[in-house]
């Protein structure tokens, strides 16, 4: 393994140390991640754009004023020269901004995600733009425009979706950090089947400005990194009140990386949700769980189980919320002002036959089916039994999660009900493919937080298990509080980090990797 | 095709008429309704757009606080109540000016609703016209439609369009059912409309432009058979904007809904679009129930509140109203009743107090609206204010009368002139060679000729019946082409005749 191997494997948190330390530059640093985004990306995709030059410059000034010392360098972020990739959802100047879809290609925002500015302010290098289902609709980035972004722990499975580019990324060593959203589980689902740390923020805790809307109500942007400590780094970076975003919450960030280190569980009550495991889940994710569930009552957790009964409608309410916002959100796309646009064949060149040529080539067949489902369910006659039942729902849900909260401090379930499935298994199967997020949906209903981690590999097929941690709305330091315990714990037990069983996704050692990990630890 | 019509007394024999307006008010906020954008108008078509307005990918709005205060101010002023929260909608089309092919508007929860407003008619009687809400909207973008006849997107060969006005800040009052306005109806939606603009532009909410569009009225009219409780079938007329189009297009479609409504057949309910040129209406997109918005709460917004403590003080900051502020300046003017009504009623109140303001006297301010500009209004049939006559012109030619540079025949003459743009009065008076005969001289030769000429006339102001002098002033004037100062004239004759004034 040559230096910059280890550089890649590194956390953000190491990296930003031996940054400060100046053990290494930041061009170094992201160097190293460029070259295993050229070595291994052709197999993985995970990036849809490459952003090289830009993070080389941002990473050589950040070593000139650390070089220089004095106050500016005093003044650095802690995670300037610290590169992350960026999922292609949330728009950056400089690089273009596709959202998986044909309809974007090619444009390029004028103006940058509040998140990205943020990033920009830190310093931290933007290694590029990660791959996704066309405008964040799907569960395994098969529903992107350009291609599939693969598992790096088995290339014929799905990364998760929308954010498989983002997970992938990270799970493959292409960047330490990665920002995702999260409307349905798109950054908890995919990293429970990488084996990464992903993190929903409470709703409003992270500025919506500048992510390519899906559904207004339920998007939030968040970290993707390999350790819980990374995400909340990286939490601190992009959270935090902003005046453009009005859903945004007017409170101080609480301190997450805080409450990462000093992660405790003793005295605490941890709520499993009857309804969120057992039936329909993969045997091998029960027994992950269950084991992680140890672990917590080990370390001084009391465990209860709680009862969400009104979770059993929260998959049929997201999916009539969710398509009925993206049907208006995906609105503006008609060719006219930018994007993609495409004029009819044949007859008259009016400007709804153009809208109507552009949108039919523009969005795939996903994207097609929840913007009719969604007119429909707003249809003047349909809106009070689809919408606003759905409504009622969201409201009983939150109920649930209030009950839960009374009982219990955190609450604890699998993040999905399986383990990778193998790619084109659920594409012509939009129900199979959606009950993927059963377990992820009702935190996006509520507004909650939740934190998906690694909780080890599935005993039939070797693949990650993802635990998920789930908050009261405000309270995403519980998750970190909780989930670096939890991941300490396993970390002992696996004797390392998960990800150091996945295959090197180098060519000599792909296929001896792949056969040697068939357990769980 | 022209509609038939009754004439409007036969309608009103046969049927009692029912109106409706939608008045859109925009506000004159430093910035748009949700973005930072500036709110200004006649600026290069597409400069006053950031992200937000033009619709792009991942933008949000922020609502302009302003703007809610203003409307606000607008419910208040209207004596509606003030929704405790209220909140947003959008209103799902495709059509090009709407950048994110919805708009962003109120539905189901207006800020303000349940109001009135009394409207004074000409005679003096005050009709209550009740407010159903009045509720927050963005406006939508301009489009041109280019290389078609006569700017309609029929025939058009394209059509630019300008996002400056998209996103600015709109308030959109409705009225309920206004009943029992018999054959004062198009006064009334006149008065009506008028009391509206009258009252933003008190607010200081609103530059109320008419002719900018800053105040936008739809006209909804249908009749009904005398002694019928249900209403009749409505037409809408959209954009009606100035105050004497609201008045014409009402009559004009009683006038159409009777003549349809004899002939025994329905009332299409439909829009029809207002022609100034001819007066009439014609028919524009019927109004069905497949029109369908898919409204649904905006997600990207937080409910509105208004706390009662913000509304006090914003009541509380609230200018005086407008039938008080009458009360007020017709005491401060001195005019008598008749005088001030015909005032309101020729619509120059606020151009009598600009000029006022500019520097001119209550009288001489009457005079040259009244006197001056409503005739010449009528003449080009448009509102007074629209000829675009500046208090300061006004002011700058009363103060040459006094001076006695030039006398009140000429100043209407310099006064043409200004509006037809020759420049200022200054420049007019001296482009024209219109300076009085200033110099005693040649007046005073004029006098003793006219004195000498009349003899008899001389004789009896001498005797003291002094208002004999018009004969002799009249003889001067002639001699001197109206050039000479009338007033300098007089104090002249009564000099030479050793007459005291």
């Amino acid at each position: 393994m040559t230096e910059n191997n280890e550089l890649i494997r590194l956390s953000a948190a190491v990296l930003a140390e031996k940054l400060a330390a100046r053990e290494v530059t930041a061009v170094e640093v992201v160097q190293a991640h460029l070259d295993r985004i050229a070595a291994v990306d052709g197999k993985v995709h995970a990036f849809l754009h490459v952003n090289a030059e830009e993070a080389l410059a941002v990473a050589a000034e950040v070593d000139a004023i650390r070089a220089a010392g004095g106050a500016a360098a005093e003044e650095l972020h802690v995670l300037a020269g610290v590169p992350i990739a960026v999922k292609d959802l949330i728009v950056t100047i400089g690089q273009p901004t596709t959202a998986g879809s044909k309809i974007l290609e090619g444009w390029h925002s004028p103006y940058d995600a509040t998140v990205v500015e943020r990033l920009r302010a830190a310093k931290m290098p933007i290694l590029g733009k990660t791959n996704l289902d066309e405008f964040a609709m799907g569960s395994s980035t098969e529903h992107s425009a350009y291609g599939p972004t693969r598992n790096p722990w088995d290339l014929d499975r799905i990364p998760g979706g929308s954010g498989g580019g983002s997970a992938a990324a990270v799970a493959a060593f292409e960047a330490p950090l990665a920002l995702g959203t999260d409307t349905g589980g798109s950054i908890r689902q995919p990293g429970a089947v990488t084996g990464t740390v992903g993190v929903k923020p409470t709703y409003g805790g992270v500025s919506r400005y500048g992510a390519i809307a899906m559904a207004s109500s339920l998007d939030q942007i968040g970290p993707v990194s390999r350790t819980v400590l990374d995400s909340a780094l990286l939490h601190q970076v992009i959270g935090g009140h902003d005046p453009r975003d009005s859903t945004s919450l007017p409170d101080p960030l609480e301190d997450l990386v805080a409450a990462a280190r000093t992660g405790n569980v003793e005295g605490m009550k941890i709520g499993i949700i009857k309804e969120l495991h057992g039936e329909g889940y993969q045997a091998g994710v029960e027994n992950r769980f269950n084991e992680s569930l140890d672990l917590l009552r080990s370390a001084g957790a009391e465990i209860i189980e709680v009862s969400c009964p009104n979770f059993k409608y929260a998959l049929g309410a997201y999916y009539l919320i969710m398509p009925s916002e993206a049907s208006s959100n995906l609105a503006k796309f008609d060719g006219v002002r930018y994007g993609l646009r495409v004029l009819p064949e044949e007859g008259p060149l009016t400007i709804e036959r153009v809208m109507g040529a552009t949108r039919a080539a523009g969005f795939g067949d996903e994207v097609k089916r929840r913007i009719i489902l969604g007119t429909y369910a707003l249809s003047a006659g349909y809106y009070d039994a689809y919408y606003g039942s759905a409504q009622k729902v969201r409201t009983l849900i939150q109920r649930d999660f209030e009950a839960a909260f009374a009982q219990a401090d955190v609450l604890i379930s699998p993040t999905a009900p399986t383990t990778a499935f193998k790619l084109g298994e659920k594409l012509n199967d939009p129900l199979a493919m959606y009950l993927n997020d059963v377990a992820t949906i009702p935190a996006n209903m509520a507004g909650v937080p939740g934190l998906s981690l690694p909780g080890g590999l599935a005993d039939e097929d070797g693949l990650p298990v993802g635990i998920q941690l789930l908050a009261p709305a405000r309270q995403d330091a519980r998750l970190y509080r909780v989930g670096a315990v939890l991941e300490s714990l396993l970390e002992a037990q696996w004797g390392g980090p998960l990800l150091e069983k996945a295959p090197s996704l180098t060519s000599a050692s792909l296929t001896d990797t792949l056969a040697s990990h068939g357990g769980s630890h | 095709m022209t509609d038939a019509t009754l004439s409007f007394d036969e309608a009103m024999e046969k049927y009692d008429p029912v109106l409706g307006f939608e008045v859109h008010v925009e506000l004159n906020t430093k910035t748009k309704m949700f973005s930072s954008a500036p709110n200004v108008f006649g600026d290069e078509p597409n400069t006053n757009v950031n992200e937000v307005d033009l619709g792009m990918p991942g933008v949000l709005p922020v609502v302009n606080k302003t703007a809610i205060e203003s409307s606000i101010k607008i419910g208040l002023a209207l004596n509606c109540k003030i929704a405790e929260t209220c909140r947003f909608a959008r209103k799902n089309y495709f059509y090009p000016d709407t950048p994110k092919n919805f708009q962003t508007s109120q539905y189901d929860e207006p800020i303000a609703y349940d109001g009135y407003l009394d409207i004074e008619l000409s005679d003096g009687e005050v009709f209550r016209v009740e407010i159903e809400r009045a509720h927050m909207e963005e406006d939508a973008g301009k489009l041109t439609h280019m290389g078609g006849a006569a700017g309609r997107i029929q025939g058009a060969e394209y059509s630019l369009v300008d996002y400056n006005r998209s996103g600015v800040p709109l308030v959109e009052i409705v009225t309920k059912p206004i009943q029992g306005a018999g054959s004062r109806a198009p006064e009334l939606a006149k008065a009506y409309v008028a009391a509206v603009r009258e009252i933003v532009k008190n607010l200081g909410v609103s530059d109320a432009r008419m002719e900018r569009g800053n105040v936008r009225c739809d006209a909804n009219v249908s009749l009904r058979p005398h002694g019928r409780e249900r209403f009749g079938i409505r037409s809408e007329t959209k954009n009606v904007n100035s105050l004497r189009a609201v008045e014409h297009a009402v009559r004009y479609e009683i006038q159409r809904h009777a003549a349809v409504l004899d002939s025994g057949e329905p009332v299409t309910q439909e829009t029809r679009h207002w022609h100034e040129d001819t007066r009439t209406t014609t028919s524009g997109r019927a109004k069905s129930d497949a029109d369908d918005y898919r409204y649904f709460p905006e997600p990207d917004l937080v409910p509105v509140v208004a706390s009662r403590e913000w509304v006090e003080e914003l009541r509380a900051t609230l200018p005086e109203p407008p039938a008080a502020r009458r009360k007020r300046l017709q005491a401060d003017w001195g005019y008598s009743d008749l005088e001030f009504r015909d005032v309101v009623n020729a619509g120059v109140l606020d151009e009598i107090e600009e000029t006022i303001a500019a520097g001119a006297t209550a009288t001489v301010a009457r005079k040259w609206w009244m006197g001056e500009i409503v005739g010449r209004a009528k003449n080009a049939d448009v509102d007074p204010g629209q000829l675009g006559v500046q208090p300061a012109t006004i002011v700058e030619l009363s103060k040459m009368v006094e001076d006695g540079k030039i006398n009140n025949k000429m100043a209407s003459e310099v006064l043409d002139g200004v509006l037809a743009g020759e420049g200022t009065p200054a420049e007019i008076v001296q482009k024209r060679g219109l300076a009085v005969v200033s110099d005693d001289g040649p007046l005073l030769e004029a006098i003793d000729a006219a004195l000498a000429a009349q003899p008899g006339v001389a004789d009896k102001i001498r005797g003291g019946k002094v208002q004999a002098i018009g004969a002799i002033v009249g003889g001067v004037m002639k001699a001197t082409r109206g050039q000479a100062d009338a007033g300098r004239v007089k104090e002249l004759i009564l000099e030479r005749l050793g007459v005291e004034a």
